[in-house]
């Protein structure tokens, strides 16, 4: 049975969606669990400034990267939803 | 003017500007009472979202958690765990319950769900999560009223009730979004005014988080010197010491974060927006406004310890005198935050790791930021700042919970399942009884707090992880997840994470109920209490799915309405 453009239009926003969701997911991991906890060792051997670069992960870094990603993910799903036809009213 | 004086005055101007914005903000429909009417702009949605978040805890409580409590790098949970559960909540929960387009968490609950058992259950992880956060919230305007304004806790928190009753129940959520607004800039501005000084005092950087990695004025990096006065005094070191192990700061962090995500009062805020691409953007702005507290933090914990334990020992070896400590040190101990006993009499103070020579036998988490400005001998305007800046945090995360409160009893337990044939009007009246009385019951437990409210507030987010989490997510991604699944992983969840936390601490927190003790060999992989929600999670997932797929699938309608909250507008037929 062929695919209603609708039905396609609502699969490619989906895989583009989950796409995006483990793209930023993994950054998310990997600068907290793991760059503040798992690998904070290693890490501390490096010395950025007067931080020890595991710390500086743990109490400031991951932070940031939180922020980035997520005005990312806004970005990318505004910019998806526009080349669908997908933006809704401004209310 | 004396400090009571300008304290007086800098809080009494806060709350003026609170009751002048409650009662130009009154709500008219149930739409405007419980999600401010889906107006709000992302950008001041991200700063209400950001006063609802940071409570009393975060502003009183956090930076002496990190820097005493935890030693330094071990507080790193709370850092990475409070913020990056916004991470989770703007891509996995908040656009999707957004495009759902109702009124509270239980709500959607239900309807995914299929099922009023199901609504109902959510109600009552709902009020357990909440009601144990917001006994907090009440003591922390209390404490900071009989602290700062020098009357007794009662008439602090019959004031503080009185605004919050004020704004909460003439306005709903509209009042609650514009107050908390201005709650944020006090209480933002209050945090960071002394950060600053400090800042500039020991490394003359202004910018803290800068600071926190520059030098002092000997040349050696703050830091540096903080590890190596720790290690003289017999304590870790700052940087490097672990809570418990590195699976225990895992799991704690995890933890925290899908708490973060699952926690109604804040999933709310997301419904004031008038789009999906609203509220993506609007958790980006939270997080901003929440990080500028969030990343001041650690260098506040880090500078306060420096300052406190270079009054006690200006040198390795040498003693501060019992009498010559300063004026600030002798007002604590007072307000009993900090204690001293001159254990082997020689009249000066031991300072050490060792609690069988340690002399400092009082010091309070809260002292780091109370006390900051007085430490660094700043004017008395500073420290009325941060009398109004505690008190706001506390308020705006109050009135949160209580509006999450009153909505899910006034619309998900009366409008949608008890009584349904109310109107409107009705409703928005129930709305209001219902937050009267939340109000005054949450008054009555910061009275009475019962004997396990103190260590409640980071058991409410392990119950939201265990609980509400994964019914939410499992709702938005699989179309396959039955009610029985939800309702049995639901109530297997909090159940798993009540029992562990009752086995170690006592049942209810009453001493001596405990019947494995509270003390780490007995932890199951060496996992604290307080760290236990994603195992609760993880039950809750495994119970849901296993479930899901020995019960009858979903009906057709609810597997349409999961395909339709994926997807922020219908895709046009050609």
């Amino acid at each position: 049975m062929a695919l209603s453009d609708a039905e396609i239009v609502r699969r490619t926003y989906w895989r583009e969606n989950r796409r995006w969701m483990l793209i930023l997911g993994s950054i998310w991991f990997v600068v907290s669990l793991g760059c503040g906890v798992l690998w904070v060792e290693p890490l501390n051997q490096i010395q950025l400034g007067g931080f020890k670069l595991g710390f500086w992960f743990a109490q400031q870094g991951a932070i940031y990267t939180f922020i980035i990603l997520i005005f990312t993910y806004a970005r990318v799903m505004a910019r998806l939803e526009k080349r669908l036809g997908l933006e809704e009213p401004e209310a | 003017m004396s400090l009571t004086e300008t304290t007086y005055w800098v809080v009494g101007a806060s709350f003026a500007l609170y009751i002048l914005i409650a009662i130009r903000s009154r709500a008219g429909t149930t739409q405007e009472f419980y999600v401010a009417g889906k107006g709000i702009h992302p950008v001041a949605n991200g700063m209400a979202t950001a006063a609802d978040w940071m409570s009393a805890a975060s502003f009183i409580s956090m930076a002496g958690l990190i820097g005493l409590s935890y030693n330094g790098y071990g507080g790193s949970v709370f850092l990475m765990g409070w913020t990056g559960g916004y991470v989770i909540l703007a891509m996995l929960i908040a656009p999707y319950l957004r495009k759902y387009g109702k009124f509270t968490v239980p709500e959607f609950i239900g309807d995914r769900y299929y099922s009023d058992a199901a609504r109902v259950v959510a109600v009552i992880c709902l009020i357990i999560c909440s009601v144990t956060y917001v006994i907090g919230q009440m003591k922390g305007i209390g404490v900071a009223f009989s602290r700062f304004l020098e009357t007794d806790y009662e008439t602090g928190l019959f004031s503080g009730m009185f605004i919050v009753f004020f704004y909460a129940v003439l306005g709903g959520m509209k009042g609650i979004t514009y107050t908390q607004i201005a709650q944020f800039c006090v209480l933002i501005f209050a945090y960071t005014v002394p950060a600053i000084f400090i800042s500039l005092q020991l490394t003359g950087q202004p910018i803290p988080q800068l600071g926190l990695g520059s030098t002092l004025a000997d040349g050696t990096y703050l830091l540096q010197k903080l590890d190596q006065t720790l290690l003289d005094l017999g304590f870790q070191e700052y940087t490097t010491s672990v809570r418990g192990s590195t699976l225990n700061m895992a799991a704690f962090t995890a933890s925290l974060m899908i708490g973060t995500a699952g926690l109604p009062h804040v999933i709310i805020r997301f419904f004031t927006v008038p789009t999906v691409r609203a509220a993506r953007a609007s958790a980006g702005w939270a997080l901003l406004f929440i990080a500028v507290l969030y990343t001041t933090a650690p260098a506040v914990a880090a500078m306060a310890r420096l300052n406190i334990m270079q009054t006690l020992a200006p040198e390795p070896g040498q003693h501060l005198a019992i009498e010559e400590r300063p004026a600030w040190f002798k007002n604590w101990e007072q307000t009993g935050l900090l204690g001293i006993d001159d254990k082997n009499g020689d009249g000066l103070i031991q300072y050490s790791a060792d609690p069988e020579t340690n002399e400092l036998v009082k010091l309070d988490n809260d002292i780091l930021v109370l006390a900051n400005p007085e430490i660094a001998n700043l004017p008395n305007w500073v420290i009325a700042l941060v009398a109004a800046g505690g008190l706001a945090a506390a308020l705006s995360t109050a009135a949160g919970l209580l509006l999450a409160i009153s909505s899910a009893i006034s619309h998900d337990l009366l409008k949608r399942t008890l009584m349904p044939d109310i109107s409107e009007r009705q409703e928005l009246t129930a709305s209001r009884l219902a937050m009267a009385v939340a109000v005054l019951g949450a008054g009555y437990l910061g009275l009475n707090p019962p004997g396990f409210a103190a260590g409640t507030v980071a058991l409410a987010f392990g119950l939201a992880a265990a609980s509400l989490f994964p019914a939410l997510l499992l709702g938005i991604f699989s179309k396959r997840v039955t009610r029985e699944g939800a309702i049995l992983g639901m109530l297997a969840g909090i159940g798993v994470t009540l029992a562990y936390v009752f086995q170690h601490k006592g049942i209810m927190f009453i001493p001596g109920t405990s019947f494995l003790g509270d003390w780490p060999p007995n932890w199951f992989f060496g996992i604290e209490p307080n760290a236990f929600g994603v195992v609760g999670a993880l039950v809750n997932f495994t119970v849901s799915l296993v479930v899901s797929r020995l019960t009858a699938p979903p009906p057709e309608s609810v597997q349409q309405l999961v395909e339709e909250i994926r997807i922020p507008v219908s895709p046009r037929s050609i």
